[in-house]
C-alpha cells in the first residue's frame, strides 16, 4: 500500500503532510526508543531504590521500582567502613595527580606534533601510533614497570599508562584545527620564545580540549582497577575500585558488624553492596551531564581524520 | 575561535621591521617571518628544514623529551622485553642474561590442551560482540535522527549514554547482583512468573550472552555519538531531492543516512576487528568462575593467571605475543581490505 502511495504521489510531491506508513514508522521508532529508555533507566533506578532501602525489604525482594521502608542504614555502614573511606582517599588522589600528569605529557607531546615547522613530526607520529597496534604484553610491561622500582608504589598507578595515544590524536587535531598557523608567526616575528607562547597564547585558547582531555583522564584514573590489581600490594594504597572489588565481587571485607547477628549482617552486607555501588559511581554519574557536551566534543574531534 | 583576533595587532606581518636584535644574522631573520614549508624531496632541503627546526623550536624539542620517554620506557621497552617469549627466564641473570630456547614456549602453548579452548572462546565471544554490538549503535543512531521532539531525543541520548561512566567492578557487581540467583531481581521476576531459578553466571552456556549483552547495555548510547554526528553531517539537499523523488521515511534512511555514516562505520569496524583478541581482560577476569570457565577462559585471563599469578614469565609472555601478532595481522588485513572495497581506511 506504501508503494502505490509513493508511486502515485509523484504528482503531489511536494506535500508537506506524512503519508500513513510513514506515521506508521515513526510511531514504530518511538515505542521502540522508549523501550530501550526505560531497559536502560530501569538497573539504574532499581539500584539506587535498593541502596535506600531498609535490609529486611532488600533481602525479601520486595524492592521492584520505588524504595520500600526508605532507610540510609547501607549508606551508613558504608561511611563507618574504613576501607572505603581510605579507598575513596586515594582514589581522589590517584584522579587528581594522575588527570594533571597526563594532561601535562599529552599536551606536551601533541603541540609540537601539531606545528608543521616542528621537523620530524610524521616519524613522532607513526613512533607514538603505533604502539596503539602493538604492545609487548602483560608480563614485559610488569617487568619493566618492576625495574623502575614502582612495584607498591603510587607512582605505578601514575606513570605506566599516563598518555594515552588516541587522547595525543585528538589533542593534536585540535590545536591543528582551532589554533591558526598566523599566530604563532606573529608570536615569532614579536620574538616570543615557544615556551612563552604556549603558556600565554596557545593554552588559554586550548581550555575546550584540556577540559576534555582532564574529564577522559579523570574517568579513566577513577574507574581503572587493572594496575592497582597488578602493581600493588599494600592495602593502604589501594584505589577505590580495588576495595570495591574485594567487597562486592569476592564478598569479603565487610568487617565491622556484629558477629553474632547472622542473617541480620548478610542482609545488612547485601544491602550494603548497593549503597557502595551509588556511593562509588555518584561522583562520575552527578558531574556527568554537565560535562557530557565535552564528551560529546572529544570523541568527534577524535573522529575527524587528521 | 574569535577570540584570538584581539591578540593579534592589526597587519602584524609588518612587525618583522619592529625589534631586530644586534647582529642577526640575514639568513637568520628571513627565517622568522617565513613559514617554514614542508621539505621536498632533496636532501640538502630537508637538511636545512631541520636545523631551521631545532633552531627555532628548541625549547618544542625539549618539551617532547618527557613524552618521548615515557613511550620509550613504558612501550618499547616491554616490545624489546618480549624477547622472553624466546628465553628460558632466569630472575637473576635478567632478561637479556638468561638463555635461549628458541620457540619451545609456542610449540608448548600450541600443544597445550588450552590452546584450543583459549583461542575457540576468545573468537567466539569476539564475534558475537562484533554482530550484536557493531550494529545496535547505528540503529540507535537512525532511530533517534528520526526523532522530532528535542527533549525526548536529548532524554534518551543522555541515559543511554550515562552507563558508559559506571566502572568495569561495579559494572559486574551489578550483573552478579541482578543474576544472583537467590536474590536477584531478573530471578524474581522470572519466578513471579512461575519459572525455575537459574544460576546465570554459573551456566558455561550462558556466558557469552550476558557478557555481550550488558556490553551493548553500558555502550551503545556511547557508541552511537559518532554516528548522530554523522547524520548531522549529511547535506540536507539530499534529503530535499529523496523526499521529491516521493521516498517514504525508509527509503530515505536507506538511501541517504546510511549512505551517509558508512565511512564512520567503516572505521569503527576496522578499529573493533583490530581488538578481536584483544577482548577486555577486565570484565572477563572480574565475571568468571570455576562453573563457567569452560566458556569464560580468553587468552587474556590466562597469561594474566600464567604469568602473574604463576610466575611463568616466559610461557606467558610467548603467549601474549602470538595475541598481539594475530591482533596486528587482523588490523591490517582488515584496513587493506576496506581501503579496497570502500576507500575508507586507517592510513
Amino acid at each position: 500500500m506504501n508503494a502505490l502511495r509513493s508511486s502515485s504521489g509523484s504528482r503531489r510531491s511536494v506535500r508537506i503532510k506524512e503519508s500513513l506508513g510513514d506515521r506508521i514508522f515513526l510511531t514504530v521508532t518511538y515505542i521502540l526508543l522508549t523501550l530501550v529508555l526505560i531497559a536502560v533507566l530501569y538497573p539504574l533506578i532499581y539500584i539506587v531504590s535498593s541502596s535506600l532501602s531498609s535490609p529486611s525489604a532488600v533481602s525479601a525482594g520486595k524492592v521492584w521500582l520505588w524504595p520500600v521502608d526508605v532507610s540510609f542504614a547501607g549508606y551508613e555502614a558504608v561511611f563507618r567502613n574504613g576501607q572505603v573511606l581510605t579507598g575513596y582517599a586515594n582514589s581522589l588522589f590517584y584522579t587528581v595527580a594522575g588527570t594533571f600528569i597526563s594532561v601535562s605529557l599529552t599536551i606536551m607531546v601533541a603541540y609540537p606534533l601539531s606545528k608543521k615547522s616542528f621537523f620530524g613530526r610524521t616519524p613522532l607520529m607513526v613512533f607514538i601510533t603505533f604502539t596503539m597496534l602493538f604492545s609487548g604484553g602483560l608480563i614485559p610491561t610488569y617487568l619493566v614497570v618492576k625495574s623502575m622500582g614502582m612495584i607498591d608504589t603510587r607512582w605505578a598507578l601514575l606513570i605506566p599508562n599516563a598518555v594515552w595515544v588516541w587522547q595525543v590524536i585528538i589533542a593534536r587535531t585540535f590545536f591543528q584545527t582551532s589554533i591558526p598557523d598566523e599566530l604563532s608567526e606573529a608570536a615569532d616575528i614579536d620574538g616570543c620564545s615557544d615556551i612563552r607562547y604556549i603558556f600565554s597564547v596557545v593554552l588559554p585558547l586550548a581550555k575546550p580540549i584540556i577540559a576534555v582531555l582532564s574529564l577522559m583522564y579523570a574517568v579513566g584514573q577513577w574507574n581503572a582497577y587493572f594496575d592497582a590489581l597488578i602493581y600493588l600490594k599494600s592495602q593502604s594504597l589501594y584505589p577505590l575500585q580495588l576495595i570495591l572489588r574485594s567487597i562486592l565481587i569476592l564478598g569479603s571485607g565487610t568487617g565491622n558488624m556484629d558477629a553474632g547477628e547472622m542473617v541480620k549482617q548478610q542482609q545488612m552486607a547485601e544491602l550494603m553492596k548497593y549503597s557502595l555501588i551509588v556511593v562509588a559511581s555518584l561522583p562520575v554519574l552527578v558531574i556527568y551531564p554537565f560535562v557530557q557536551r565535552y564528551f560529546v566534543q572529544g570523541m568527534l574531534i577524535g573522529s575527524v581524520k587528521g | 575561535m574569535i577570540t584570538h583576533k584581539k591578540a593579534l595587532p592589526n597587519k602584524f606581518w609588518l612587525h618583522w621591521q619592529l625589534p631586530i636584535e644586534g647582529g642577526m644574522e640575514l639568513s637568520t631573520l628571513f627565517s622568522k617571518f617565513k613559514t617554514v614549508r614542508a621539505p621536498s624531496n632533496t636532501r640538502s632541503e630537508i637538511g636545512r628544514f631541520a636545523s631551521r627546526s631545532f633552531r627555532r623550536h628548541w625549547q618544542l624539542y625539549l618539551l617532547v623529551i618527557p613524552p618521548v620517554l615515557y613511550f620509550i620506557i613504558f612501550k618499547y621497552l616491554p616490545m624489546a622485553n618480549a624477547v622472553l617469549a624466546f628465553k628460558n627466564y632466569n630472575v637473576v641473570k635478567g632478561i637479556w642474561g638468561s638463555p635461549w630456547v628458541g620457540t619451545q614456549y609456542f610449540e608448548m602453548f600450541f600443544r597445550n590442551p588450552a590452546f584450543a579452548t583459549l583461542i575457540k572462546n576468545t573468537l567466539y565471544i569476539s564475534f558475537y560482540q562484533l554482530i550484536v554490538g557493531f550494529p545496535i549503535p547505528i540503529l540507535l543512531a537512525l532511530a533517534l535522527n528520526e526523532v522530532k521532539s528535542a527533549r525526548f531525543k536529548k532524554t534518551v541520548q543522555m541515559v543511554t549514554y550515562a552507563p558508559y561512566f559506571i566502572s568495569t567492578v561495579v559494572m559486574v557487581s551489578i550483573i552478579m547482583l541482578f543474576l544472583s540467583p537467590r536474590l536477584g531481581i531478573v530471578n524474581t521476576i522470572a519466578g513471579a512468573l512461575g519459572f525455575e531459578a537459574v544460576n546465570y553466571l554459573g551456566e558455561p552456556g550462558m556466558f557469552r550472552t550476558i557478557y555481550v549483552l550488558s556490553d551493548v547495555w553500558q555502550t551503545m548510547g556511547y557508541s552511537a555519538v559518532i554516528y548522530l554526528a554523522a547524520l548531522a553531517g549529511v547535506d540536507p539537499s539530499l534529503y530535499e531531492a529523496a523526499k521529491v523523488d516521493g521516498a517514504n521515511r525508509f527509503q530515505k534512511i536507506l538511501n541517504v543516512d546510511l549512505p551517509g555514516i558508512l565511512p564512520a562505520a567503516v572505521i569503527i569496524l576496522i578499529l573493533s576487528v583490530g581488538n578481536i583478541m584483544a577482548l577486555g581482560f577486565e570484565k572477563m577476569y572480574l565475571l568468571q568462575n570455576p562453573l563457567n570457565l569452560s566458556t569464560s577462559e580468553i587468552i587474556s585471563t590466562y597469561v594474566y593467571k600464567i604469568g602473574l599469578l604463576n610466575a611463568n614469565y616466559s610461557f606467558a609472555t610467548a603467549v601474549g605475543l602470538f595475541n598481539s601478532l594475530i591482533n596486528l595481522v587482523l588490523l591490517l588485513v582488515v584496513n587493506a581490505i576496506a581501503k579496497r572495497a570502500s576507500n575508507t581506511s586507517l592510513w
